[in-house]
């Protein structure tokens, strides 16, 4: 693993300039996973904040060969590129060892972009799928998406006085995608910098195609001081919300902090910690919905113990 | 090289063959799979070179094809139908990113009611997209656009995808003497594919596809419209050069017995053919008729058109496509082309053979027989069962 300073002094794919919101945490994820490959790159992007605001016309804050076609189709938009990479590498008019990469958020993935993923999963494009997962639709103005946690409140699935924010779990998304049995995918946070790169480095040289999660939050639409979004990621994985972990080729593993409560060495904080850090959960500390905070807590639990089954296998 | 027998579809997969495109992304859908089939048989024997992927929906097929193209990669592709139109917000980006993709669309009508034969109802659907439109009348006529269409499609003038349109099951299914080309002599025609600034060329890079706003966007339909424009001349360069090579002559529309015709009868696709039929048996009898085809639908041939048709005492015609609430798109356009010239001949719609509803020679008589008697009404639905 190579340190920060080395890391500081590599070249910048993905430069200052984007109009990304302050404490956005987009570009960090994104610049770690860049910094976790030395060979030429290609970028494909889905429609979202990150696509819009990194290369508004005639602008552009890539250095690298960047591709953005629409919104469901990344996955698809790459194994384009790659499989026009495959003939043109057979034919001997590409020479270089490249590597591709996607770019999407939650909507692109969870939602939308589901078919095109599994799809280009399932023919073994050699590409690392990177989902900053936001968990909602943050670009149109925070709607509820198939990665929005129960109890959130967005512009879709407010708080009312009779509903009290997303009434239904997101879907394992991780674990829906390691059922293609593909070589690598893990879950990680930008706010372990290291974790996340070393995952993004073996998702890179998967020879397959390969996914990353990241829990992506968003001072706009989690409703936090933007100098937080750091301490916000952490929490989620403090929690368990969001443990760190891999599966790689058939192996289920723990890693970082994750590994560490696992392991008996730190504690698992209450799920109370991460709801009340947000606004989407303000309503939430209203007794009258203390069995949704109940609720949350005990699927917290129960997907840390199903978790915890799967690395011991 | 000797004359084979094949139907529509294995003779687009030959000139396909013969072109050894760098990728295929493709999917099935009746009447086009075969099209797929006989290709992937070339790729299972080695016989191409070219990187197929079988996708898992059409709007990925094309979302590859963008990603294929923008790496730099001659990049195919066909479809029918709902595959076209789930296709269809692809379309537009594809030509937005002006990508020289090729496209067979074997044309069959579109859901609901469900239902698997021709008509152009899939295509009409894209016309605006900005795909390059050509319309084949038989078998011959679907290798030879397809072949032309890759120089069409990478014509630095142009850069635009190019759909080629054949007749599901009349054209793409029925068996027809065709006469390819060598191969080294489509090699030498085609040539090398030449992309601009490919992904790939990662010491270069470029983004594609980036976000526009009101200060750009305009300018860059602006720029889309001169390529379509630049289309047309493209074609009849190609065409001729094509024609030199082959015997095979092209233009962007056929006369077929219009310049001494009174009543001319505008068709596209296989229903050309038939209509040729017609006026073949009609001038016998005596009748001043003629059928003018349509193979270049967009860029439209508005002067071509009006030439054509100046002086006529009427003129029918055909659309395979029923436009609710409006006429059929071929009327409207052929109305259009006809408005710059002195005189406007009555000009009539006919709607036919939707949802591969046959249409035959004696059907096609009755056009003629209306236009002659002056009988046929604005907007005529041939055969219909009222």
């Amino acid at each position: 693993m190579i340190s920060i300073k080395e890391m500081a002094a590599k070249p910048v794919k993905l430069t200052e300039g984007h109009r990304l919101c302050a404490g956005c945490s987009e570009p960090i994820v994104a610049k770690q996973v860049l910094l976790a490959t030395d060979k030429p790159v290609v970028v494909s992007n889905a429609t979202g904040c990150f696509e819009v605001s990194t290369s508004g016309y005639p602008y552009s804050a890539w250095n690298v060969p960047w591709i953005h076609s629409a919104f469901e189709n990344t996955a698809a938009t790459i194994s384009g590129v790659e499989s026009a990479y495959r003939v043109l590498k057979k034919k001997g008019k590409i020479k270089d060892d490249m590597r591709f990469v996607c770019f999407a958020g939650d909507g692109a993935t969870y939602d939308i972009g589901f078919q095109a993923l599994s799809g280009a999963i399932e023919r073994g494009h050699q590409f690392l799928y990177v989902c900053m997962n936001n968990e909602a639709y943050m670009n149109t103005g925070i709607q509820r998406s198939g990665a929005t946690q129960r109890g959130a409140a967005t512009t879709t699935c407010p708080s009312g006085t009779c509903i009290p924010g997303k009434r239904e779990f997101p879907k394992d998304l991780t674990k829906i995608i390691a059922a293609h049995e593909l070589p690598y995918a893990a879950q990680a946070s930008p706010h372990n910098w290291k974790d996340l790169i070393e995952k993004a480095a073996k998702g890179f040289e998967a020879g397959g195609p390969a996914f990353l999660n990241v829990i992506s939050p968003c001072p706009r639409g989690w409703r936090y001081e933007s100098a937080q979004t750091i301490e916000i990621a952490k929490l989620a994985v403090d929690t368990g919300l969001w443990p760190l972990y891999e599966y790689d080729n058939g192996k289920w593993r723990f890693t970082a902090e994750s590994k560490r409560i696992a392991e008996g060495k730190a504690e698992r904080r209450p799920i109370t910690d991460w709801l009340k850090s947000q606004g989407r959960f303000k309503h939430l500390q209203d007794p009258k919905w203390r069995s949704v905070v109940d609720e949350i807590q005990a699927n917290v639990d129960r997907k840390w113990d199903e978790l915890k089954k799967l690395t011991s296998l | 090289m000797k004359r084979i027998a094949v139907n529509g579809d294995q003779a687009v997969a030959l000139s396909w063959k013969q072109v050894n495109p760098d990728v295929c992304a493709s999917y099935p859908i009746t009447p086009q799979t075969i099209i797929v089939e006989a290709f992937s048989d070339y790729v299972a024997d080695g016989e191409v070179d070219t990187e197929f992927v079988c996708s898992e929906s059409e709007h990925s097929s094309m979302s590859i094809c963008i990603g294929a193209s923008s790496a730099g990669a001659r990049s195919v592709t066909s479809t029918a139908s709902a595959g076209l139109a789930l296709m269809w917000e692809m379309l537009y980006i594809a030509a937005s990113m002006r990508l020289p993709i090729v496209m067979t669309v074997a044309n069959r009508a579109l859901s609901g009611p469900i239902n698997i034969h021709c008509d152009h109802s899939d295509a009409m659907g894209s016309r605006d997209s900005g795909w390059v439109q050509m319309f084949a009348e038989n078998v011959q006529e679907a290798y030879d656009n397809s072949l032309m269409s890759f120089r069409v499609a990478e014509h630095p003038d142009v850069r635009l995808p190019v759909m080629n349109c054949l007749d599901g099951f009349i054209v793409t299914h029925a068996i027809e003497s065709l006469t390819p080309m060598e191969d080294d002599q489509v090699k030498r025609f085609v040539g090398e594919f030449k992309p601009t600034k490919p992904l790939l060329d990662w010491k270069n890079p470029h983004s594609h596809g980036p976000f526009d706003m009101p200060d750009f966007y305009y300018e860059h339909k602006y720029q889309q419209a001169m390529a379509m424009k630049n289309a047309l001349p493209v074609f009849k360069e190609v065409a001729a050069e094509y024609g030199k090579l082959t015997g095979r002559n092209y233009d962007v529309i056929e006369k077929y017995m219009v310049d001494d015709a009174e009543y001319v009868a505008v068709a596209m696709g296989s229903t050309a053919g038939t209509m040729k039929a017609v006026v073949d048996e009609l001038r016998k009898e005596g009748h001043k008729v003629g059928c003018l085809k349509i193979r270049l639908f967009r860029p439209f041939p508005y002067q071509e058109v009006a030439k054509a048709l100046e002086g006529k005492k009427a003129v029918a015609v055909m659309d395979r496509v029923m436009s609710f609430g409006a006429v059929g798109p071929l009327f409207s356009d052929i109305r259009s082309a006809e408005f710059d010239n002195r005189v406007h001949p009555r000009t009539v719609s006919y709607v036919y053979g939707l949802g591969g509803r046959d249409v035959g020679v004696e059907d096609l008589k009755v056009v003629f027989r209306e236009l002659e008697a002056g009988t046929a009404k604005t907007v005529n639905y041939l055969g219909v069962k009222q």
